[in-house]
């Protein structure tokens, strides 16, 4: 029998698997196709102060191996993701949950933070400090080592004993560098990459393809740079990183955890494939056994050593 | 909704541009005229969501137009391919409201989700009349699919190459009494339905999608009643809700 158990921040995933933000809705929509407890847990969408309904579409475009979202960060605001999200999502999902929490300010990225840390179902904070669809703050916050350590700090004060792991976006000169900052001001993990930002015309209208002009790239095509960066902030911090970007099968994942991830996201597959996960997850006991692993914990930035 | 294999069984054109595939493997999650299935490509990232134009038994019949590299692949599949398809998509048609003398308006490759409307309709004792309308003959298709079911039908064109020059709404306004309206077709012209009809309707929009069944907001729209996804919550809105 292998072990596919990890412990995010302290606490225990059945296994690393965690459906990336604004791929898993509030769950929902995937609690109709398979029993989504056999996930580690989720990451919910992105969640601010107020409802958002987001950018003009089109918000979506195809490229090759992958794909553009300019979503722009739709939700229905903090209340309402604990008065109706939360209380529906009790029924469908049975473990702690992790709640990712968006703003254009400090100040709410606070409010949200303190309100969703509250929620007994939230076992971890996620700050997403890198969504390249919004034109204040977030992204904002997590290009500069400044920026991404008041944020931290922030939301630090008001988490409780909730952990706090900072959402690092791949769009900047030296990931590391943020990645130190985010460590310094007393973040308990680093989840990364967000998506890459880029953009598609459409020839007919000469025009950008999508409605926000520029949007974030995600799918199998930024596999290889998800990882380099997980690598790379592996080595410059000791925090847990959850490792996502671009991961599509069991094997992603275990090469994910080899270059330093303790849990890995799925994001775009979700999308194409609304079983990915689970099928991920039913494939991993398989190929550790193939790969002679016996538990997922030993390999965690396994390839570093020697 | 439903992930299943199916079998390509034909794949031709109806006109230089319109293709019609005939797919055989479990229906069973289509439920309702105006619903929409999610293929996914080879070689492509994103599924391409296509309306149900009809369904019988194991039987799936899509209508599709070749817009880009990707329906352009698929006109290329030939029968015996296996497909993967994510079915019963979107909230389709309900033919509850229909009255007696339903009017069933359709434009371009809006035409497609109609016909298995147009048959269930008529296989309520409903009387549809239906105005079908393209650039020119040429591009025209299912005119005579909807006279076999028993419709009125009249069609027209723009370049009036059918001998009846206009768009769908001088078919609307030649058309009489109707007791409901059903439309598909590009924007601008439910927009132009939406202002010419004397009653209540259901119309049925189209936007590009990531997932198609809900999860990621690609396909949001505004409407009276706070925003909706066109792929879950749609595609069809009802009149009295839809923000221009």
């Amino acid at each position: 029998m292998v072990d596919t158990q990890v412990t995010l921040c302290g606490l225990p995933l059945s296994n690393p698997l965690i459906p990336a933000s604004g791929t898993f809705g509030y769950g929902q929509e995937f609690a109709q196709l398979y029993d989504i407890d056999l996930l580690g847990t989720f990451s919910f969408k992105g969640t601010t102060a107020q409802p958002r309904f987001g950018n003009p579409t089109p918000r979506i475009a195809e490229t090759m191996g992958g794909m553009l979202n300019a979503v722009g960060l739709q939700n229905p605001g903090v209340e309402a993701v604990v008065g109706e999200e939360l209380p529906a999502l009790a029924k469908i999902f049975h473990k702690p949950v992790m709640a990712n929490v968006c703003g254009s300010t400090v100040e709410e990225y606070v409010t949200v933070a303190e309100r969703l840390a509250a929620c007994p179902q939230v076992g971890w904070l996620e700050v997403n400090i890198s969504c390249p669809n919004v034109h204040a703050g977030g992204l904002a916050f997590g290009t500069t080592s400044q920026g991404a350590a008041q944020v931290t700090e922030a939301v630090k004060r008001v988490a409780g004993d909730k952990p706090v792991i900072m959402k690092l976006s791949p769009n900047v000169t030296d990931i590391t560098e943020i990645a130190r900052a985010c460590a310094g001001a007393g973040a308990d993990g680093l989840s990364l990459i967000n998506t890459l930002l880029g953009m598609r015309l459409d020839l007919c209208r000469r025009r950008p393809l999508l409605g926000n002009t520029t949007g974030g790239l995600s799918g199998g095509a930024v596999f290889p740079i998800a990882l380099r960066m997980v690598w790379q902030v592996y080595e410059a911090v000791k925090l847990p990183i959850v490792g996502m970007g671009g991961v599509e099968t069991a094997r992603d994942v275990i090469e994910m955890m080899m270059a330093g991830a303790t849990a890995v996201g799925v994001g775009a597959a979700n999308l194409t494939d609304p079983y990915a996960c689970k099928r991920i997850i039913e494939e991993l006991p398989q190929v550790m056994e193939e790969l002679g692993i016996g538990s997922l914990k030993e390999i965690i930035g396994g390839a570093h050593h020697g | 909704m439903k992930e299943n294999l199916f079998v390509l069984r034909e794949n031709v054109p109806l006109t230089g541009s319109v293709w019609q595939m005939d797919l055989e493997g479990d229906t069973s999650a289509i439920t309702a005229p105006g619903q929409f299935v999610n293929l996914r490509l080879e070689g492509k990232f994103l599924r391409r969501p296509i309306s149900v134009c009809d369904v019988e038994g194991d039987r799936l019949r899509l209508v599709y137009k070749v817009v880009g590299e990707g329906t352009r692949a698929m006109s290329g599949y030939e029968p015996g391919k296996s497909l993967d398809l994510l079915t019963g998509l979107g909230n389709g048609y309900d033919l509850a409201p229909a009255g007696d003398r339903p009017l069933l308006v359709g434009g371009g490759v809006g035409v497609p989700p109609l016909y298995l409307l147009c048959r269930r309709l008529v296989q309520q004792g409903r009387r549809p009349h239906v105005v079908l309308g393209f650039p020119s003959l040429e591009e025209a298709f299912y005119q005579r699919e909807f006279l076999d079911l028993g419709a009125t039908v009249d069609l027209w064109t723009q370049d009036g190459s059918n001998g009846q020059k206009g768009l769908v709404t001088d078919g609307m306004k030649a058309a009489g009494e109707y007791t409901y309206v059903y439309t598909c077709g590009p924007e601008p012209m439910l927009k132009a339905v939406w202002q010419l009809s004397e009653t209540s309707g259901q119309f049925s929009f189209e936007e590009r999608m990531g997932c198609g069944f809900g999860a990621c907001m690609g396909c949001s729209c505004k409407t009276k009643y706070g925003s909706k996804r066109i792929c879950k919550d749609g595609p069809v809105l009802v009149k009295e809700e839809i923000l221009w």
